[in-house]
């Protein structure tokens, strides 16, 4: 019907993950902030993985457009 | 717990940029809205990939990902019995043997199905039952919602239940059921990526599954349970007395594992209407089987942490606390938030609460659109303004009755929102009498597919049968420390049950029992109406057998099949 869902999928994943990363960067050095995460930056390394996912969609989503296409 | 989360700008915006998706697919879809067909059934055009993944979805709402993480803390791994032995078989059942009948048979809903293979009458309870239920499940799901956004991040109540509101019905009025099936797939990727941070904080704080195995078991045996019993799922299964479950193997393969999980995933047409959307038969058949193999392993993602927790909760110093209904007993229904709060920084927080406003509107949505569905062509169109015959302005008339039906759905889940927030115990009290609906109509359903010779006088009689004796063992037991009647024996008091949940198997069971023998009975001394000609499609011995010769080996169902069983033997030999 229309749309392809990979395509929605994989933008807002994007956004997300580079959201969080930049976020997860920014509060590097607050290990305050992270103690309830005992200490991991939760934002930064889910922020990556959800980055890696999202373009993963993205490429999926233009794979078949392609393949459509011609 | 009375302390409300702050959450920052960052998972405001997360949260901002989810609702803008969520509406955004809705709007994409508008402009192919042009007939009920693609409104009300999606135009049968999903890959089976989407509708799967959609399936598991309606089923993953905040009820479930917030009862089930409790329920990993009350009964540890046994709650596994949910997944494994109480959805696997029957969603396997529903994609080789009985999706072929429901796709096949071109029937647009369940209620359909039994109006083609029995009779008027039979389609009308249950075309009614399930639209009145399917409301009021729906407003109870908001009314969770609402609850929860008021307690944990300090919202106005009505405000967050006309906001949620208003977020489903927008994109279910512009898109329809497909929007309600990928805003589905959407929710699913979410509620997994947002609770996996969870899942990972906790194992790790309490040394991996085996450092968490070694602080359990005092946690456990000051219980009065071998130490093991959180972390395993049949070991104590031996007799009802040695599990916090309170039932004996039996009860759970026949109670859980066939009656309430085929009657759930077999004839409850909220989950097969996923199915019924897909793009071919062959995909609709798929459409379970690719539901089953993550269902598999979401109790790693909701049941474990609920384990991860009931350590926590006796852990001096963790600061780990959930809110208490009466002193020593806590409200386990807040497990999942209350391990949000104790792990998540801001970011990863707005996920977390974004994954669990998600789980709510698929679960609303998915309702919503099951409702209109039914209300359209089941009542509307049987007994309200049959079709003219004139099929362009037939579609766009039902159309609009579906559109409608949706803001009349979404509107009177909100009063059923008040209604709960008037009477806590209407949950309860749904669940009951859904146990009691689905267990009569799998018995009949199956009959009727698999036995030609049932009549449609039988299933009738079968489902009010079912029906009946579900309401009077339910009036006539009650479970231990019931202190309402809506926990059963208000008729009068002839057994107590250990605990609830076995009291809910046995209802179940007595049900489908006097459904199947009242329904055969019937059948035998009533005259079947239908000849074989009608009945082709429907029934199994007078379909052809479905052929996937044209489908590579790896790609058929039964392939699929024989990899979701295998894997499912696998987890349960594993944590056994």
């Amino acid at each position: 019907m229309g749309i392809d869902i990979k395509f929605p999928i994989g933008l807002m994943f994007s956004i997300f993950g580079i959201l969080l990363t930049f976020y997860g960067l920014f509060t590097y050095n607050d290990t305050a902030f992270y103690s309830r995460s005992l200490g991991i930056n939760v934002n930064l390394w889910s922020g990556l993985g959800m980055t890696v996912f999202g373009f993963f969609m993205l490429f999926l989503a233009f794979r078949t457009y392609k393949s459509k296409k011609s | 717990m009375n302390d409300t989360f702050t959450l920052s700008w960052i998972d405001y915006s997360i949260m901002i940029v989810y609702f803008v998706f969520v509406l955004g697919i809705g709007w994409a879809l508008k402009r192919y809205m042009k007939t009920a067909n693609a409104f009300l059934e999606a135009g049968r055009a999903m890959p089976a990939w989407v509708a799967g993944l959609a399936f598991i979805s309606t089923n993953l709402g905040a009820l479930e990902v917030m009862g089930m993480t409790g329920s990993g803390a009350k009964y540890g791994m046994l709650t596994t019995h949910f997944y494994w032995v109480g959805a696997i078989p029957a969603m396997v059942f529903l994609a080789l043997f009985m999706m072929p009948f429901y796709y096949g048979s071109k029937a647009r809903s369940v209620p359909e199905y039994l109006k083609l293979r029995f009779d008027e009458k039979t389609r009308g309870l249950n075309a009614i039952l399930f639209a009145v239920m399917t409301i009021l499940a729906s407003g109870i799901s908001m009314y969770a919602l609402a609850i929860l956004m008021e307690r944990v991040l300090g919202w106005n109540f009505h405000l967050s239940l006309v906001l949620s509101a208003a977020i489903v019905l927008g994109y279910t009025y512009l898109g329809g059921l497909s929007s309600a099936i990928y805003n589905e797939v959407l929710q699913f990727f979410i509620i997994v990526i947002g609770l996996l941070p969870i899942v990972f904080l906790s194992l790790q704080d309490l040394g991996g599954w085996s450092g968490m195995k070694e602080q359990l078991a005092p946690i456990v045996s000051a219980k009065g349970f071998a130490p093991d019993t959180w972390t395993t799922t049949w070991k104590y299964t031996g007799s009802a007395t040695a599990n916090p479950m309170g039932v004996e193997w039996y009860g759970i393969f026949f109670g859980l594992g066939f009656v309430l999980s085929f009657g759930y995933w077999c004839t409850n047409f909220l989950i097969v209407q996923r199915a019924m959307s897909a793009k071919s038969p062959t995909a609709a058949r798929n459409t379970p089987l690719i539901g089953a193999i993550p269902k598999m392993f979401i109790p790693f993602l909701i049941v474990v942490p609920g384990i991860a927790a009931l350590v926590l909760l006796n852990k001096p110093g963790s600061g780990f606390i959930l809110p208490e209904i009466s002193p020593g007993h806590y409200n386990y229904d807040y497990t999942i938030i209350a391990l949000l709060k104790q792990y998540l920084p801001a970011g990863v927080l707005g996920l977390g609460i974004t994954a669990l406003l998600a789980s709510f509107m698929s679960g609303m949505a998915g309702n919503v659109s099951a409702f209109n569905t039914v209300w359209t062509y089941d009542i509307y169109q049987s007994y309200i303004r049959p079709t003219t015959g004139n099929k362009e302005s037939d579609e766009k008339h039902y159309l609009t009755v579906g559109r409608l039906a949706t803001i009349f759905g979404v509107v009177v889940s909100i009063a059923a929102a008040y209604l709960a927030s008037l009477f806590g115990n209407i949950m309860d009290f749904l669940q009951t009498i859904f146990s009691m609906i689905n267990a009569p109509l799998f018995a009949v359903i199956i009959l009727g597919m698999f036995w030609k010779r049932t009549t449609g006088h039988a299933a009738f009689t079968g489902l009010l049968s079912g029906f009946l004796v579900a309401l009077l063992h339910h009036g006539v037991t009650s479970p231990l420390g019931a202190t309402t009647l809506v926990k059963g024996g208000w008729i009068c008091h002839l057994y107590t049950y250990p605990v609830e949940m076995a009291q809910n198997f046995w209802t179940a069971i007595f049900a489908w029992c006097t459904a199947t023998i009242v329904t055969i009975v019937i059948s035998l001394v009533t005259k079947q109406l239908k000849s074989d000609d009608d009945l082709k499609g429907l029934v199994y011995s007078l379909t052809p057998k479905f052929k996937e010769e044209n489908v590579p080996w790896y790609s058929r169902s039964t392939t699929l099949a024989i990899i979701v069983l295998t894997i499912a033997t696998i987890l349960t030999i594993l944590f056994w």
